[in-house]
């Protein structure tokens, strides 16, 4: 059977939270009452012309620059134009043969180019109700409609449904950490296409490519990908040929359906924007944009996790590219190490755990648990002072009410049992009287049949005494007694 | 030189409907125009820059400060079909 | 006829001032006119004089204005000459209008032009052609061809225009009046109703030079909501030389040679007034400007091109006409564009779509770029060794209405002297120089980029030994508002 490799490539359109639109001074809204945020500008009367918005293109340097990309040094706008009643002007105002930002770099996948236009308004659809003929009517809001984006075009360096998801997570840490965007995927200022091919494993020649829109959510990227692969891969499979066309992912039904083709093949005479002059970018404009972005951006925060504190690299991902998460294992770090130190493996695997228990879209800084709390409890695991199967105990409880772990160790009598303890002695004893059996394999070399005495004993001691000493302690006893 | 198919072409990019009438004088009118125009193809512009701006000025940019927007009715007024919910009617470009 | 008509704007204004004059009353004086034009130079009049105080002390007096239909001023119909915006009223004035309006010339109406300023004969209006007040069986020139019958008529002291590739100039010459193209940038474009954005700028159809340099010194200034304007590096001055000592005049042959196909008369007119200008101390000789023969091709390329897309937010959707509401969108958009563009528009419209299309850009849009930058460089050349270039305006006076309607390549012939200077950016005036078979020959100077006070100054001088006498247009005009 054949492998297939899948070749993706994302196209990201970002709102930038400025005050006003991208060319003119109407302010920017999101779920206003319709048309209350427009002028000759953005409605697109005669006569009107734009006018750049310097915060955008400062925003626009920030991406560039947080991507590792070029900044042009010299940039154009251009009119794309075609026709449809969410575009004014008949025309986009973008940019095109000479974008903003080139080059640059997020994570493992390479930009391909980063750059500036204005967004199209918002048509509704109204349906045939009310109407004297009948017909289907749409209706148009401008709100929207001149809102700045950037356009981020990655290259085809994504390989999997779960790379796609990871790595847009990467990017929207980003943009949210320089403060240029809400990336709000429900709310639409954050919106992915895909550019999707498959090709046998090894080959260095690219499928067919299809470009997959309307994917409003981390987890739609991820199914409508993955949805999108196996499709291409039946078709293959059956001897057909994957056809380039523009597709819809119905998150509902999990269908892919063409996009209706337009009336003739696009054709968007692009010619350079007459009433806009060219966007030069000074070393002053490059000095605020450099100075206005964090000291550290996600990306070069995973590798300082996995560097500095030894954590896997997708550990340190997993960290690293939510912020919140982040932030909140970096103040507990600090906190055990105010508290005579916690390891920072030990700590980090506990993250997940709280996250898993306060919901995974809840910052943990807003849970019960303080990250002060979370490092006592991470190293009195790391000193066996209690069982991991005590310690998930302690967080459900950290959790559900806060305090303090060691407290509430002590009262629930939660600490580890030691080997010392002649209890635990007495219980590993009473574990092989109870299964001479698995003994006996035991002690003829055969590990594996440990298993059960081991359970014996964790269920005796509702999971107090460790593991590892329990194995050691069976191991013993049952040479001892033979 | 400009073809029926062509002229059909552009005037679909151009959304312009032509009856069968103009669609011939378009043909033979701008084949003639262009057949003029065409001569500067001949000049030798190999290592010449476009210029797509006169004036030499660079950076003109306006501070993201709010100004006010129209009243919705005063936007609204000249349109050919307003909308109860507060819009600019069009026919769906769902239907056909 | 009224005393008050017989007054150039700067007199009146002047007059005004010096409380000789009753604004009020010249403004009546010049309505009634205005409302009784029959020559269709208005598309729109003032129904009475503006509400408030006249603003005697204004620069310029309250000395009414009639401005280009394409111009928008809120409130008042602006329909550019064209069926699709019929009846539109836009919510915002013109900058250069409210510039204007605020130095103290009142708005006296709106003048009929061809659509989209697309024409040079001003046939190509949806509200009918314009007369020319020389002879009312011929054209007053386009695209601006109302303001400029209007003015020649008297039924508007001055009037602005927009000039692309020569819709001051060959109008102001065809009905022997001043035009004023100034340098690309110095008059605000926010709020003109675009034509070609890179070229399209606004300016004076006036009597005489004076008046003209009044008016552009209320017109210029940068303007923050348009991105390409600038400000002007000096204030316009009244000009007032009368001599041309030491100004070299460069005649390029291959403006004015048999290429472009100058009539006897305006060649007779144009080599006249040459002589005249050596006689006020000038020196005149040729010059070159190799790739000018090629700058109508470059200009019928980039104009229509840029329109193809400025002309693409006439939809049906926000505002204008829109037809077949119920057959679809696409319907819908096509409908509404055939029927609310004229038949010039629409060639325009396909010519720039299709040399914007996919596979012939370089070919002809990117290759009319660079013909623009070869032309530039021909006059920043010729500047080194010219104070300023001369041709006739128009190679023919004005034309009979109808005798060119069916040959497009023949109309656009009759930019061939005046569409180098706006690919270039470059201001250029027309000033009357005589008459031929008793029409008006224009005579053009042009000149670098922001040297509109040395070219009034020059074309003040020569006025001035001209003598140009355009009364017999304004007594058309008075037997018309009459009749
Ligand atoms: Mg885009
Ligand atoms: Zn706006």
């Amino acid at each position: 059977m054949t492998e297939y490799e899948p070749v993706i490539g994302l196209e990201i359109h970002v709102q930038l939270k400025t005050r006003t639109k991208m060319f003119c001074g109407c302010e920017l809204s999101f779920g206003d009452s319709p048309n209350i945020h427009t002028c000759p500008v953005c409605l697109g009367l005669p006569g009107a012309l734009p006018v750049v918005n310097e915060r955008a293109i400062r925003f626009g340097m920030m991406i560039g620059l947080a991507l590792g990309c070029e900044i042009a040094e010299r940039s154009l706008f251009h009119r794309k134009n075609y026709f449809y009643p969410d575009l004014p002007k008949g025309y986009q105002i973008s940019q095109y043969d000479v974008p903003l930002c080139r080059g640059g770099r997020l994570g493992d996948v390479r930009i391909h180019r980063v750059h500036l236009e204005e967004d199209a308004a918002k048509l509704n659809h109204l349906g045939a109700s009310g109407r004297i003929h009948g017909s289907d009517r749409s209706w148009v809001d401008f709100n929207r409609g001149g809102t700045p984006l950037v356009e981020i075009v990655t290259e085809p360096d994504i390989h999997s449904p779960e790379q796609a998801r990871e790595w847009l997570s990467l990017l929207r840490t980003t943009l949210k950490q320089i403060g240029v965007s809400d990336v709000n995927m429900e709310e639409g200022s954050l919106r992915c296409d895909a550019n999707v091919s498959v090709r046998p494993a090894g080959s260095a020649v690219l499928g067919t490519k299809t470009e997959l829109k309307n994917m409003n959510s981390f987890r739609f990227l991820e199914r409508g990908v993955r949805a999108e692969i196996q499709r291409q891969i039946g078709l293959i499979e059956a001897g057909e040929a994957v056809v380039q066309e523009t597709l819809h992912y119905d998150p509902v039904s999990g269908g892919i359906t063409p996009l209706r083709s337009k009336e003739e093949a696009h054709d968007y005479r692009y010619f350079p924007e007459p009433d806009l002059v060219p966007l030069v970018a000074t070393d002053a404009m490059l000095a605020a944009a450099r100075e206005a972005l964090p000291a550290e951006l996600p990306a070069e925060r995973a590798a300082r996790f996995e560097r500095e504190l030894g954590l896997s690299a997708g550990r340190a991902r997993d960290l690293a590219f939510r912020a919140d998460l982040a932030d909140y294992f970096e103040r507990a770090l600090a906190a055990g190490a105010a508290d005579g130190g916690v390891d920072p493996v030990e700590l980090s695997n506990w993250i997940p755990q709280l996250v898993e228990r306060i919901g995974s879209d809840r910052d943990p800084a807003e849970s019960n648990v303080a990250p002060e709390s979370l490092a006592a409890l991470a190293t009195m695991v790391k000193a066996r002072e209690v069982s991991r199967d005590a310690a998930r105990e302690v967080l459900s409880r950290l959790v559900a009410d806060g305090g303090d772990p060691r407290a509430i160790v002590a009262r629930e009598g939660l600490g580890a049992l030691s080997a010392e303890d002649d209890g635990l002695g007495e219980l590993v004893d009473r574990a092989i009287a109870s299964d001479p059996a698995a003994a006996e394999q035991v002690r003829a070399g055969n590990l594996k049949a440990i298993g059960p005495l081991v359970g014996y004993v964790m269920r005796e001691t509702k999971g107090r005494a460790d593991g590892a000493t329990i194995t050691r302690l069976i191991r013993e006893r049952v040479r001892q007694a033979g | 030189m400009l073809d029926r198919a062509q002229v059909l072409h552009v005037a679909r990019l151009a959304r312009l409907e032509l009856t069968e009438v103009e669609l011939e004088r378009m043909a033979a009118e701008l084949s003639h125009v262009l057949e003029h125009i065409e001569k500067i193809r001949e000049l030798d512009l190999d290592d010449v820059p476009p210029t797509s701006h006169v004036v030499d000025v660079v950076n003109v940019l306006r501070h993201d400060d709010p100004e006010p927007s129209l009243r919705r009715e005063t936007a609204l007024r000249p349109a050919p079909e307003p909308v109860d919910a507060g819009g600019f009617g069009v026919p769906s470009p769902a239907a056909a | 006829m009224n005393e008050l008509i017989e007054l150039t704007a700067a007199a009146a204004a002047q007059r005004v001032r010096a409380r000789e004059i009753d604004p009020a009353e010249l403004f009546e004086a010049y309505r009634a006119r205005a409302a009784a034009d029959d020559l269709n130079a208005f598309t729109w009049v003032a129904p009475r004089a503006p509400a408030g105080e006249y603003p005697g002390d204004a620069p310029l007096a309250g000395v009414p204005l009639a401005v280009k239909d394409l111009f928008c001023t809120e409130g008042v119909p602006s329909q550019a000459g064209s069926r699709i915006l019929e009846g539109y009223r836009p919510p915002y004035t013109a900058t250069v209008v409210a510039n204007l309006q605020r130095a103290g010339a009142p708005l006296l109406g709106k003048t009929n032009q061809d659509e989209f300023a697309m024409g040079s004969s001003n046939e190509n209006s949806a509200y009918g052609p314009v007369l020319n007040p020389w002879d009312r069986a011929r054209v007053p020139g386009g695209s601006s061809g109302g303001s400029a019958a209007a003015v020649a008529a008297g039924l508007a002291p001055w009037a602005i225009g927009t000039d692309t590739g020569g819709s001051i100039r060959q109008p102001a010459a065809l009905c022997g009046i001043v035009g004023l193209k100034p340098t690309y940038g110095a008059c605000s474009r926010f709020g003109m109703i675009a034509f070609a954005s890179s070229l399209d700028q606004a300016g004076p159809l006036t009597r005489d030079v004076t008046d003209a340099a009044l008016l552009l010194a209320h017109m210029v200034g940068r303007d923050r909501r348009d991105s390409t304007s600038l400000e002007f590096p000096e204030a316009i001055r009244v000009p007032r030389a009368e001599d041309l000592s030491g100004i070299r005049l460069g005649v390029p042959e291959e403006l004015t040679g048999a290429g472009g196909g100058v009539e006897p008369g305006v060649r007779e007119s144009f080599e006249a007034t040459l002589a005249r200008a050596e006689g006020l101390g000038a020196s005149v000789e040729p010059c070159r400007l190799p790739h000018a023969p090629h700058a109508l091709s470059a200009y019928y390329l980039i104009a229509p091109a840029e329109a193809s897309a400025n002309l693409a937010r006439f939809d049906g959707v926000r505002y204008g006409l829109r037809e077949d509401g119920e057959a679809g969108l696409v319907s819908m958009y096509s409908q509404t564009r055939s029927h609310g563009f004229g038949a010039e528009v629409k060639r325009r419209i396909m010519l720039g779509t299709y040399a914007l299309s996919s596979g012939y850009y370089d070919a002809y849009y990117g290759t009319a770029q660079k013909v623009r930058t070869k032309i530039a460089e021909d006059f920043r050349t010729a500047f080194e060794r010219f104070d300023f270039i001369v041709t006739p305006t128009s190679p023919w006076t004005a034309f009979a209405l109808g005798a060119k309607t069916d040959d497009p390549l023949a109309m656009y012939l009759n930019d061939f002297c005046t569409v180098p200077m706006p690919l270039a950016g470059i201001p250029a005036i027309s000033i009357p120089s005589g008459l031929s078979d008793g029409l008006p020959v224009g005579f053009q100077l042009a000149g670098p980029a922001f040297s509109e006070n040395r070219l009034l100054d020059a074309a003040h001088a020569l006025e001035r030994a001209i003598g140009f006498d355009g009364s017999p247009a304004r007594r058309s005009g008075e037997s018309a508002a009459r009749g």
